[in-house]
């Protein structure tokens, strides 16, 4: 198991090395100029710019920029944004505790949601239930999750005037009613993520346990003599998770992905949010930063994919 | 004729069905899709919204860029049906306009990935020496964020390529490529397994011992015999595209604003959901119905073109 781990461990850190090197030529070799911003303010000299570019490195061919930005990663440094001129650690570090308050909570109740609908979904296959959960899972996955954000803020927010339609990060939370004010600015956000996460993890659920229910090892349990109850959740459930576990895993750089736009819906200022402004900026540290970043969530969570799956199916021989 | 035929089914029902007329793989196929209600009913909806972008407009002559400030922001009436926007623009035509230029990138760009996918699965699957190096390269661009590297090399390359093609066409090119170019990875993934399992069938042995070459015995051989699978793909992946080419216009770096797609036509909306909230609904259902039909017809697909469900 060790040596598994050990061996995707060394695929993983090369395909990170190139994916960054493939995020940053796009950056550099973009005819978009990082300084465009100063370029289009003519109270700027030519000189004044041209020691900008050489404060900001921007003069070295980019092969060298790339060199630079990597050795600093490696010491933890992710370089200053040109826009703000903090560090791009600072920033991305203010953002991901809206980003996980949204999109992992959201996750977590997609996932909670799906396997008990899926499950019975299968078990009574072609009931009145059944039916239903399959046509809101593809009406889930089919809506454009900035159309059911429109749409809740329409009705939720306009009509009816329950939730508010910015989502206001300065609140702290430190009694009751701020709480309840959180709860009310996380509910539309997180609904329309979770609503996606539920469809596509519950078709899935049902698939896996459609496939196994017509098994042998099934009809033994059964014949054993079994309850129902213990067949499905025992020994159905069990093996038709192992991939729902992997799906799910696979899922998560998605998920942040899918930030973006309902980020950029409900205005929430998080690491999507960021992402959407600063290319618009033109704030190549912070656009480079974010963008490795999501690389390594996908490279990670396909690792833990795997591993888990070797974990929870013993009939992978891992070597 | 008749009476031969009535005789023999008096006789022996069996042999009547036995004797049916024999029908092809797609014949087959569409009539299993014929018995999916749901696939129907997309099929036609389906139908009716491209008739819908492709023929409303010859029907419906109210141009997409007339500006009246006076009519500006008003909701569904006999003059405007869809409603009209901040400018007094007419919401219909742009939504019928805006649905061509959706559908002509969700097919096109998917085109693009059939073609890309299905060329390096079929290379990778068919000949040992190539298979690690274009694997290992799927791998690469399936660990790539595609979304976020989407609106960066959008937002960095649309001002060359307007400049080269011209607003539109630039734009079109560009968001199609892209699209293409980062969602080719399933269907070489998918092809490369079945050309994996498929070369070492008797029927390609014994196409190569008549001597057929490597380029016959893939493109005869084996390539239609991975087209169902593909074409699931596909279809499914339209209905993709397009709500991927919606969130790239929704987040305001899809196309120019003069050209209005379903999702840039959104993303002019959000500002106004409160006095205008027709703006936003017309267009999103247009996204909406179109890629609940495009899945159900793709879901109808699967259940017709697997053999092993067909009974």
């Amino acid at each position: 198991m060790g040596r598994y781990i050990a061996r995707r461990l060394l695929i993983a850190i090369p395909t990170i090395i190139v994916i960054s090197f493939v995020v940053y030529a796009i950056l550099a070799l973009a005819p978009t100029d990082p300084l465009s911003q100063f370029g289009a303010d003519p109270r700027v000299p030519p000189e004044v710019r041209a020691r900008i570019r050489e404060a900001l490195g921007l003069n070295d061919p980019w092969p060298i920029r790339y060199v630079k930005w990597v050795s600093a990663l490696a010491r933890g440094d992710f370089g200053t944004s040109f826009m703000s001129h903090s560090s791009v650690m600072d920033l991305i570090g203010q953002r991901l505790p809206n980003t996980l308050a949204v999109v992992g909570v959201a996750y977590v109740i997609g996932v909670i949601l799906a396997v008990p609908i899926g499950m019975i979904s299968a078990v009574r296959r072609y009931s009145f239930f059944d039916h239903f959960a399959t046509t809101f899972a593809f009406v889930g996955f089919s809506v454009p999750t900035f159309f059911t954000g429109l749409l809740l803020i329409i009705v939720f927010s306009i009509n009816l005037r329950w939730f508010p339609f910015i989502y206001d990060s300065t609140l702290q939370i430190h009694d009751v009613n701020s709480f309840i004010d959180q709860v009310k600015q996380s509910i539309m956000p997180i609904t329309v993520l979770a609503l996606f996460d539920t469809a596509t993890i519950a078709r899935y659920t049902r698939a896996e346990m459609l496939e196994h229910l017509p098994l042998d090892y099934v009809r033994t349990a059964r014949s054993k003599g079994l309850r129902e109850q213990v067949v499905v959740l025992r020994h159905v459930l069990r093996n038709s998770l192992i991939p729902v576990v992997t799906l799910v895993a696979l899922g998560v750089p998605a998920v942040f992905g899918g930030a973006i736009v309902t980020e950029q819906i409900f205005r929430v200022p998080g690491i999507g949010e960021l992402l959407v402004r600063s290319i618009g900026d033109g704030d190549t540290p912070v656009v480079a930063a974010i963008l490795l970043i999501f690389a390594v969530l996908v490279v990670l969570f396909n690792l833990i994919a795997d591993v888990l799956y070797a974990v929870l199916d013993p009939r992978i021989k891992y070597t | 004729m008749a009476a031969p035929a009535t005789e023999m089914t008096k006789s022996n029902v069996l042999v009547g069905t036995i004797t049916r007329p024999p029908r092809s793989l797609w014949k087959d196929a569409w009539w299993q899709f014929r018995r999916h209600r749901l696939a129907m009913i997309a099929l036609g909806t389906l139908l009716l919204l491209v008739a819908f972008t492709l023929i409303g407009p010859l029907l419906y002559h109210t141009p997409i860029d007339t500006i009246d400030f006076t009519q500006a922001l008003k909701g569904p009436s006999a003059a405007h049906p869809f409603g009209t926007d901040d400018l007094g623009r007419d919401i219909l035509a742009r939504a019928m306009f805006g649905g061509r230029v959706s559908i002509a990138v969700g097919i096109t760009a998917v085109l693009l990935a059939i073609t890309l996918g299905t060329s390096i699965g079929a290379l990778a699957g068919f000949f040992g020496r190539l298979d690690n190096p274009l694997m290992r390269f799927t791998d690469l661009f399936l660990s790539l964020p595609i979304l976020p590297l989407l609106l960066v090399i959008i937002y960095l390359f649309r001002d060359s390529l307007r400049a080269a093609f011209g607003p539109e066409l630039g734009i079109f090119l560009m968001i199609v490529g892209v699209i293409g170019v980062l969602t080719w990875m399933p269907v070489a993934r998918l092809v490369r397994a079945s050309f994996l399992s498929l070369k070492q069938k008797e029927f390609v042995e014994a196409a190569r011992s008549i001597g057929a070459r490597d380029r016959r015995i893939i493109v005869k051989h084996i390539l239609p015999n991975v087209l169902s699978p593909v074409l699931v793909a596909a279809t499914i992946g339209v209905g993709g595209a397009i709500l991927t080419e919606s969130t790239l216009s929704f987040l305001g770096l899809g196309f120019p604003p003069d050209v209005p797609t379903w999702g840039r036509i959104l993303f002019d909306a959000r500002n106004y959901l409160d006095i205008a909230p027709h703006w936003a609904i017309f267009p999103g259902l247009c996204i909406f119905l179109t890629v609940l039909s495009i899945n159900f017809i793709g879901d109808g697909l699967t259940d017709a073109l697997n053999p092993r469900k067909t009974s």
